[in-house]
């Protein structure tokens, strides 16, 4: 079956560049405007930039809510969410208000708390690979990708933690339960290593979990069974 | 830990990349799209570009050149934007909130504005309510005289009522996101960052600073990121002019131990 990327398009910001980067990567890619046009993608991306309860407002009114429900649970498609679209992965945020996510990696998003250092995290970051399917190359552990975010996604199970940043202490930079993948940076402005998380998120396959990156890249749990 | 940043500067006049020197006498290097695939090479942590055309200018060599107008500098974005995987910023002649939404909506990962933002210093407000602060660039051109830093508007040639501390504690508590400094007295002179005015002005915001003008050897880089506290050093006539400039400056900021991408 051929692979295209459905970007939900729930108007929250702008999704073009996320578009000419699967592009630039030979991926067949298009917005959908509407729940019924994802139906047509085997990989589904959540972007987003903006504020956490205006985006699950419009999830919710634009129909996509139950839309990726369905296809993310019922269909097992593989789900990336990128910057706000992975704290939307989240069971709940406190940005504004307290409010529902779409609760597929149980957690909290909480706003960044780093003593002196400056929020939001801006710039350019180490990040680190802390299990085999983080969708960082499996020859690599280590890559530096571009952030830009105040709020940060704790999972209630640390082993839904891909990868991991330091910014005044360590934070989910990446997230992945079964299918279901979420990164904090924006792989869209982080130069090839951002385009390789895309390539990445495409070798993906609807309803066979846990077969990206087949070597385990981190060896600090090596010592686990 | 959150690395310091080298970008390259880009300025357009009538759609083409010039350089520019005391910001009086400029040179066309050529057309911003053809020159993306070197710009992709160099692998840059962020890219600015700055439409620095005067209003109403009109360049009398080229006759192939329209009147330049917003929707030029738009569409140059969205050219750029289809081919560069990193963050974009993109400044100059930017007056409104809605010239602001052109330029988000087109590709730009933030807006910088000069002018604009001295003009109207609500502007500052609106942008980073609108889009979140770190989209707010607040550019500062500023020039030494007697024993101050006076700021100046409109590509240097106005005379603001501010000095350098007084507009940057303005513009922080209107909510900028970051201060592009511009010293206009070392600009395209290569005579070396003016040191003690980015510290200074590194002690009077807690914002993230970008300090630009004077660059003139590899050297000057090093000195700038070891000896103040800035988080991006710009350059503009340095990349565009010397073969492999940025990939050298970067190359030396590693060995020199600065935590450089």
């Amino acid at each position: 079956m051929r692979k295209r990327v459905g970007i939900v398009g729930y108007r929250m910001g702008n999704v073009m560049s996320l578009r000419h980067a699967f592009e630039a990567i030979g991926a067949d890619v298009f917005i959908g405007e509407n729940p019924a046009q994802l139906q047509e993608a085997t990989h589904l991306v959540l972007p987003g930039v903006g504020a956490f309860p205006m985006a699950m407002d419009n999830l919710e009114s634009l129909g996509f809510r139950s839309a990726l429900d369905h296809l993310v649970n019922n269909e097992k498609r593989p789900l990336l969410g990128i910057c706000l679209g992975m704290q939307l992965l989240a069971t709940d945020g406190e940005e504004h208000r307290l409010c529902k996510g779409l609760g597929y990696i149980p957690g909290h998003v909480k706003r960044l708390d780093v003593g002196e250092l400056r929020v939001p995290h801006m710039g350019w970051n180490d990040t680190y690979a802390v299990k085999p399917n983080s969708l960082l190359r499996s020859d690599e552990k280590k890559a530096c990708f571009y952030f830009v975010h105040s709020f940060y996604l704790i999972p209630d199970d640390s082993e839904d933690i891909s990868m991991r940043c330091e910014y005044g202490g360590s934070f989910a930079a990446g997230v992945q339960r079964g299918l279901i993948y979420g990164v904090q940076f924006h792989p869209e402005k982080s130069h090839d290593a951002g385009l390789g998380v895309l390539k990445q998120f495409m070798e993906v396959e609807q309803g066979v979990e846990a077969k990206v990156n087949p070597v385990p890249v981190f060896t600090e749990r090596a010592d686990r069974p | 830990m959150l690395k310091r940043r080298l970008i390259p500067c880009l300025f357009l006049q009538n759609g083409l990349i010039v350089r520019s020197q005391e910001f009086k006498q400029f040179k066309q290097l050529g057309n911003p799209v053809s020159q993306l695939e070197r710009l992709n090479d160099w692998n840059a942590d962020e890219l600015v570009y700055v439409d620095i055309t005067r209003e109403g200018a009109y360049d009398l060599k080229r006759d192939d050149l329209k009147h330049a107008s917003r929707s030029d500098v738009v569409s140059i974005l969205r050219d750029i934007a289809t081919k560069c995987f990193m963050p974009l910023s993109f400044g100059g002649r930017v007056k409104t909130l809605a010239d602001v939404d052109a330029l988000i909506a087109n590709g730009a990962d933030k807006v910088v504005i000069n002018s604009g933002v001295i003009e109207n210093p609500s502007l500052i407000t609106d942008v980073a309510e609108k889009y979140g602060a770190q989209a707010m660039v607040v550019a500062v051109d500023y020039r030494q005289e007697e024993d101050d830093w006076l700021v100046f508007s409109h590509s240097g040639t106005q005379r603001t009522a501010w000095n350098l501390k007084s507009w940057l504690t303005e513009a922080q508590k209107r909510g900028a996101g970051e201060i592009f400094l511009n010293a206009i007295h070392r600009d395209g002179l290569a005579s070396g960052f003016d040191l003690e005015s980015i510290n200074r002005a590194c002690e009077w915001v807690q914002l993230p600073v970008i300090a630009c003008g004077g660059a003139g050897v590899v050297e000057d880089f090093i000195d700038v990121f070891e000896k103040t506290p800035v988080s991006a050093v710009a350059a503009g006539n340095f990349f565009n002019f010397t073969e492999n400039a940025y990939i050298r400056v970067k190359k030396a900021l590693r060995q020199a131990g600065i935590n450089v991408r």
